[in-house]
């Protein structure tokens, strides 16, 4: 028993003393609000992911360009936890950067509680509100873009079959699959609509492009010649799959990515991209911050106003954009309602 | 014996020694050659890793993972691989939150229902490799490994809107848990630390009587070591079998505890996950030792903490997770290494006293 009491003496002993250090010792977070430039915090897949991040990236590349805005980029690592985010964010607007983004719904918690520790730094986020009072929340109509997506589909497909690939079945990637299929459903009633998701609920599912090649093969062996993907970096799997076989269409989506040079050889089969303008809010953000008039609160990018849009690229849909267009119409006037929920 | 003694204190300090010079060894070669300087690396971590909130930071991270490599460890010390902490610890915190956040009782009962409910999830998520591995002769390491694919699933398919989810924005989560259920925490400045502190040492603690000092840490070491033996020896290797691996799987679902009560409050989309996978190599970096792995843990955080500073200072981010790895691959080795020549160092001192015992017999015949 001597040993035991020994033990656990030694253990809160250990705890008191790391508290006590805590007490006395040098704190690194200071002021912040300084003026470095941008810092942008990625989720998993990183810059060069041909698609989401990279959109963002576009936007910052532009402000270094035009308003001559330097910039720091960090990335996630899979599987991380609100601490990491934390530390993220904070390490930025420490390092004297502003506004510090936090791209990806991940960063919604964080960005916002990071946020109050510095309240003379901007801070935005990609796909997530703002509850903090200097925070820009920057959220996309993804499902109306997709439900041009969903439209194209149908009018392209000749099997009458289409498909949908997500990366992680969340509220995010549903609105994605939820506008995908009422689109093909209200343009072609009679298509089939196959929607499936790579991961149930691990953010995994935006960097494996290995498990989007598998769903996607399984796909065109069923007979499907249309994929829409939604699923970050995983999606260039996909695309890479359905440009192995011809008379096939993939759909691309956040980045234009017929213009992608990662997937240059595989542009002929890219049909069209759902883009997210996320370049455009992150530029705004930027340029807001440089002009002494930062953003705030929150701000819907919609079909309407150019937030979301299908990419003309390649020039496949020019015999349907007729069609296109009307659609569009009617979601702008609000004849048309997309749903955010996929029907059960 | 004397000298036995020494070379066995020897040889206890070595292996620690020559992980850490090997270690630092190989990363600082990785650095190099990524064209910097690994001693500036050092020091940026060092200075920015004692800062008062750092320290606080990494022992809040620290946490979970102390827990998650203990939950290994009483597997391992059983040879029994369970690769399943990870999909039962969020099962299990899955399922506690929404216990939690259904009920609304004083935070001393709800709390307390809320951990034991994570406790018995792990538990029976665990019990079930348990029993496929004694009544089917099913390996764990398959079962284990499929049923977190199998949890992934089963989480996926309740946390949605209509079923045991709420959206919110871009997110599911499950309804939020009372204030009055949120965990203590220990005031520090400029953060405070996360009170699940207190819970894992007492369970540090508990890990180390239970198998050091109880008739049942006997005879699952025993089992671990020499299973026929253990049997021989009247132990039910398929009792203890079932009963370690519903032990692991509760110490599995206290890793979700302080993210789901000091935290987040709800399981989201954005719960932690693959901590069970970390606590795999901290239980190896610490030997399976209630101390080593809370100096595993400890310096997981600190690696953590320091990494996104060294990104500032222009470094790879890949370099701490390669850091990890080589530490893991290291200790390993190094204890290895240092048991075979402890072996060899053994086997000779027997032999030599066998020769010598031999030659006072041949002695002893002779002037017979």
């Amino acid at each position: 028993m001597h040993r035991v009491s020994k033990i656990v003496a030694t253990g809160v002993a250990t705890a008191a003393l790391a508290a006590s250090l805590t007490a006395c010792g040098e704190s690194s977070t200071e002021a912040g609000g300084a003026d470095k430039g941008v810092g942008l915090a990625f989720d998993v897949g990183g810059r060069d992911d041909h698609s989401f991040n990279e959109a963002a990236s576009r936007g910052v590349d532009k402000a270094g360009k035009e308003l001559g805005v330097k910039s720091k980029l960090m990335t996630a690592k899979n599987g991380e936890t609100e601490a990491d985010r934390e530390q993220r964010l904070s390490s930025l607007a420490e390092a004297g950067y502003n506004p510090v983004i936090g791209v990806g719904f991940n960063y919604g918690k964080s960005v916002n509680k990071v946020a109050k520790d510095y309240p003379k730094t901007t801070f935005g986020v990609v796909d997530s509100g703002a509850t903090a009072k200097n925070v820009y929340g920057m959220v996309f109509a993804e499902h109306e873009g997709s439900y041009l997506a969903g439209v194209a589909a149908a009018l392209k497909s000749k099997t009458h079959k289409v498909g949908f690939i997500g990366g992680v079945n969340n509220a995010l990637i549903q609105k994605f699959q939820a506008g995908f299929e009422q689109g093909v459903r209200e343009t072609d009633p009679s298509a089939k609509i196959t929607s499936e998701y790579l991961y149930a609920n691990d953010d995994k599912g935006f960097n494996d492009p290995a498990a989007a090649k598998g769903k996607a093969k399984g796909m065109l062996d069923a007979g499907i010649d249309v994929i829409y993907t939604a699923a970050g970096q995983s999606g260039n799997g996909s695309i890479e799959t359905v440009a192995g076989k011809k008379g096939t269409w993939a759909i691309g989506v956040d980045s234009d990515q017929y213009l992608q040079p990662g997937l240059a050889q595989y542009k002929g089969s890219i049909l069209t991209s759902v883009m997210k303008n996320v370049d455009v809010a992150v530029f705004d953000l930027v340029k807001s911050v440089k002009d002494k008039k930062p953003l705030t609160g929150d701000k819907l990018y919609t079909l309407k106003d150019n937030g979301v849009r299908l990419s003309t690229s390649g020039g496949f849909i020019d015999d349907i954009q007729a069609k296109l267009d009307a659609a569009k119409e009617k979601i702008a006037s609000g004849q048309v309602k997309v749903g955010e929920s996929p029907k059960k | 014996m004397k000298k036995l003694d020494k070379n066995k204190l020897i040889l206890g300090v070595a292996a620690p020694v020559l992980a850490i010079v090997a270690a630092l060894a190989i990363t600082s070669v990785i650095i190099l050659a990524t064209g910097k300087d690994p001693i500036h690396a050092y020091t940026v971590m060092a200075d920015f890793g004692s800062k008062s909130d750092s320290q606080v930071w990494i022992v809040n991270k620290a946490i979970p993972y102390y827990l998650s490599a203990l939950a290994v460890a009483i597997g391992f010390r059983m040879n029994l691989f369970n690769i399943g902490v990870d999909g039962q610890y969020r099962i299990a915190a899955f399922f506690a939150a929404v216990v939690g956040g259904a009920l609304t009782l004083p935070g001393f009962l709800q709390i307390p229902l809320i951990i034991i409910v994570a406790m018995l999830v792990g538990s029976v998520w665990a019990g079930i490799a348990g029993l496929l591995k004694t009544t089917r002769g099913v390996s764990e390491v398959i079962t284990t490994i499929m049923l977190n694919s199998i949890a992934a699933a089963v989480i996926g398919y309740f946390l949605q809107e209509g079923r045991l989810a709420q959206k919110d924005g871009n997110l599911f989560h499950t309804p939020n848990i009372p204030s009055s259920s949120h965990f203590f925490t220990i005031p520090t400045t400029p953060k405070p630390l996360d009170g699940f502190l207190v819970v894992a040492v007492i369970v540090g603690a508990l890990y180390w009587f239970v198998l050091n000092r109880t008739r049942f840490g006997f005879d699952l070491r025993t089992v671990g070591q020499s299973e026929s033996a253990a049997e021989a020896s009247g132990v039910s290797v398929k009792r203890m079998v079932v009963t370690s691996m519903l032990l692991s799987g509760a110490a599995a679902g206290l890793i979700g505890m302080p993210t789901l009560l000091g935290v987040s409050y709800n399981y989201g989309t954005d719960f932690p996950i693959g901590i069970g996978f970390t606590g795999i190599a901290i239980a190896l970096l610490g030997r399976n030792h209630p101390v080593g792995m809370a100096a595993g843990a400890l310096l997981w955080g600190f690696l953590e903490r320091t990494g996104t500073q060294l990104e500032f200072e222009d470094y790879q981010q890949e370099i701490v997770g390669v850091m990890q790895g080589v530490i893991v691959l290291c200790v390993v080795i190094a204890y290895e290494l240092v048991r075979r020549y402890g072996l060899r160092l053994q086997q000779r001192q027997v032999g030599e006293e066998l020769a010598a015992q031999a030659r006072k017999t041949d002695k002893a015949e002779v002037s017979a």
